[in-house]
């Protein structure tokens, strides 16, 4: 079913309206706090799968 | 503070620039500026490179870059909160815009109160949508303004009387000439130098200030201790307080981001609903610009500078670190990065007032020529009101006034983006949402001091995303009433496949004469 790629899209949602789940420190990176590297993350995995389900659900 | 004349000049010359840009776009992919369309939505012809520049410097206004590292500045991690909204964002435009250019491609909608009186055959809820929209857009617009007051500032150019304002007045009057004349195309063809020169400042910032101070490690060091000292103000670490408003703040914006008239407009602007889908994926490098933006707050916090008001915090910064060439080149790009939005939003509020309330109650039978000089004059109009707002009133009132908008214009997701999928809910009882959704977000602030949050039910939470969800209530209960009571429904002119079937594709059947997707 070409409609189950949409699902993807929820994920950028869970990852990112629990903050409780990145308000943390460590483990940091390049001097970044967790916190602050895991949302940097999340625009480039976010826009990975956006663009993922565009191509998957694209008509030919 | 005296001027920076060096700043000034580089300022002035960029300025100049975008000004010779916004009157010679009137002739770029020439079309018939005496029709709405074409003046309003710059003929619905912009590829995916065009709609990413558009739609990038309409979204992420001058404001977000004085605002954002200003909340970073004065509270830490609750500032933030702009990066997971705008992630979510674009999810959100993959799912509901290309559906809206579609349809308003077939129906040439130009607003998305146009799309709601299609769709529900209602011109009261059409009135509610456009009125709201003019209502949200006011403040932003003159808080674009603002924005480019405080570049101004930064650069110590403070006439004296009733020059004060002299600068400001000048560069809207710039700005009012070249949307008359260009419509959408002149914001455009500016957002292609506008977005070239934030990203070349940013760059050069974010590399160049933490080599000036130590590294980002030693950023954040200094950042926590200074809140560490000041734990009232805020933290580098989201605590659990925060959480609830964190995470209601970034739903609440994301779902509002493209309800607003001016972000519709980008969207019906591009050539194809797959450009929008194509966008969806490519914006997010401005918000991860945004981020580098936001982190501007903290590097202001290490530099130890001192500003008189937090949202001088970058102007600030960039006087303190840089030399005075490339300070003026980025107060240009953070000005010119206000016209754009502004000139965007005149046009989008230009739109929604020639479209849903002059022809709409007054002049009906209004021509297509009429329809777009109405415009044109509509446009000058909204931007003496955001002017007028700007010099006759504090700033605290439009900052107010904005934060209130985002809480409005959020009461439109239901019936636009709601309406976009189905047309499950009674037109009435979406009018009745949303009035209850205006009057107890908009009483919900003014009970909190004009504040973004609210303490419902012991979860301190987003006003928007409470007052929508009171909204939601009331429409879905009412819709069932309704239906019960058998109140009659208007005629709905889209189908179905008018919202998942791009007109391209879509030809006329010979014998029948009726369109048929392929």
């Amino acid at each position: 079913m070409k409609t189950a790629w949409y699902w993807l899209l929820l994920l950028p949602f869970v990852a990112l309206l629990f903050p409780g789940l990145y308000a943390r420190t460590s483990p940091q990176l390049f001097g970044f706090p967790f916190f602050y590297w895991y949302q940097f993350a999340w625009v480039i995995l976010s826009a990975l799968i956006t663009g993922l389900v565009y191509v998957r659900t694209r008509e030919p | 503070m005296s001027i920076n004349w060096v700043a000034l000049g580089v300022f002035i010359a960029f300025f100049l620039l975008v000004t010779v840009l916004g009157f010679v776009a009137a002739r770029w992919r020439a079309g018939d500026l005496a029709q709405l369309h074409e003046w309003g939505l710059a003929g619905r012809r912009f590829g995916t490179i065009i709609t990413w520049f558009l739609l990038g410097g309409d979204f992420y206004t001058a404001y977000t870059v004085i605002a954002v590292p200003a909340a970073v500045f004065g509270t830490g991690a609750a500032g933030f909160f702009a990066l997971p909204y705008t992630i979510i964002v674009y999810p959100i435009v993959f799912m509901i815009m290309p559906r809206l250019w579609n349809v308003a491609k077939r129906h040439n909608y130009v607003t998305p109160a146009d799309f709601v009186r299609g769709r529900y055959g209602s011109d009261l809820l059409a009135l509610a949508v456009a009125l709201t929209g003019i209502l949200a857009l006011m403040p932003y617009i003159a808080l674009q303004l603002v924005g480019i007051q405080v570049v101004l500032q930064a650069m110590g150019l403070r006439g004296i009387g009733f020059m004060s304002d002299a600068p400001i007045v000048i560069a809207f009057l710039i700005l009012a000439a070249y949307t008359y004349t260009s419509g959408l195309r002149a914001p455009a063809m500016i957002a292609l130098v506008k977005d070239t020169m934030i990203y070349t400042f940013v760059i050069v910032v974010v590399i160049a200030a933490p080599i000036k101070l130590g590294g980002y490690a030693h950023i954040f060091q200094v950042a926590q201790a200074h809140f560490a000292a000041n734990p009232a103000s805020g933290s580098v670490i989201l605590g659990p307080k925060g959480y609830w408003p964190f995470a209601t703040l970034a739903l609440g914006s994301a779902l509002a981001a493209f309800m607003y008239p001016h972000t519709i407009t980008g969207v019906l602007s591009a050539s194809t609903g797959n450009v929008v889908k194509r966008n969806a994926a490519l914006l997010p490098a401005y918000t991860f610009l945004l981020g580098l933006i936001a982190l501007l707050g903290y590097v202001a916090i290490a530099a130890g500078l001192h500003p008189a008001t937090t949202s001088l915090a970058v102007p600030v910064l960039l006087n303190a670190l840089f030399p005075s060439w490339f300070a003026g080149f980025a107060f240009a790009a953070i000005a010119i990065g206000a016209l754009v939005p502004a000139a965007i939003m005149s046009i989008a509020a230009a739109n929604l007032w020639t479209r849903n309330i002059y022809k709409a109650y007054l002049r009906p039978d209004v021509s297509e020529a009429g329809e777009a000089s109405m415009a044109k004059i509509a446009s000058l109009i909204v931007k003496l009101g955001a002017l007028a707002f700007v010099i006759g009133i504090p700033t605290q009132y439009a900052i107010n006034l904005q934060l209130l908008g985002g809480i409005w214009i959020i009461q439109t997701f239901p019936a636009i983006a709601f309406g976009l999928y189905r047309r499950w809910f009674h037109h009435l009882a979406l009018l009745w949402g949303w009035l209850a959704g205006m009057g107890i977000g908009t009483w919900m602030s003014f009970t909190q001091g004009v504040k973004p949050t609210f303490p419902l039910g012991g979860v301190t939470a987003y006003i928007g995303v409470e007052s929508l969800i009171v909204n939601l209530i009331v429409a879905v209960v009412l819709t069932l009433l309704f239906d019960a009571m058998h109140l009659p429904r208007h005629r709905d002119e889209t189908v179905d496949t008018e919202y998942e079937i791009e007109p391209e594709i879509v030809r006329p059947t010979t014998t029948l004469g009726t369109s048929q997707p392929v």
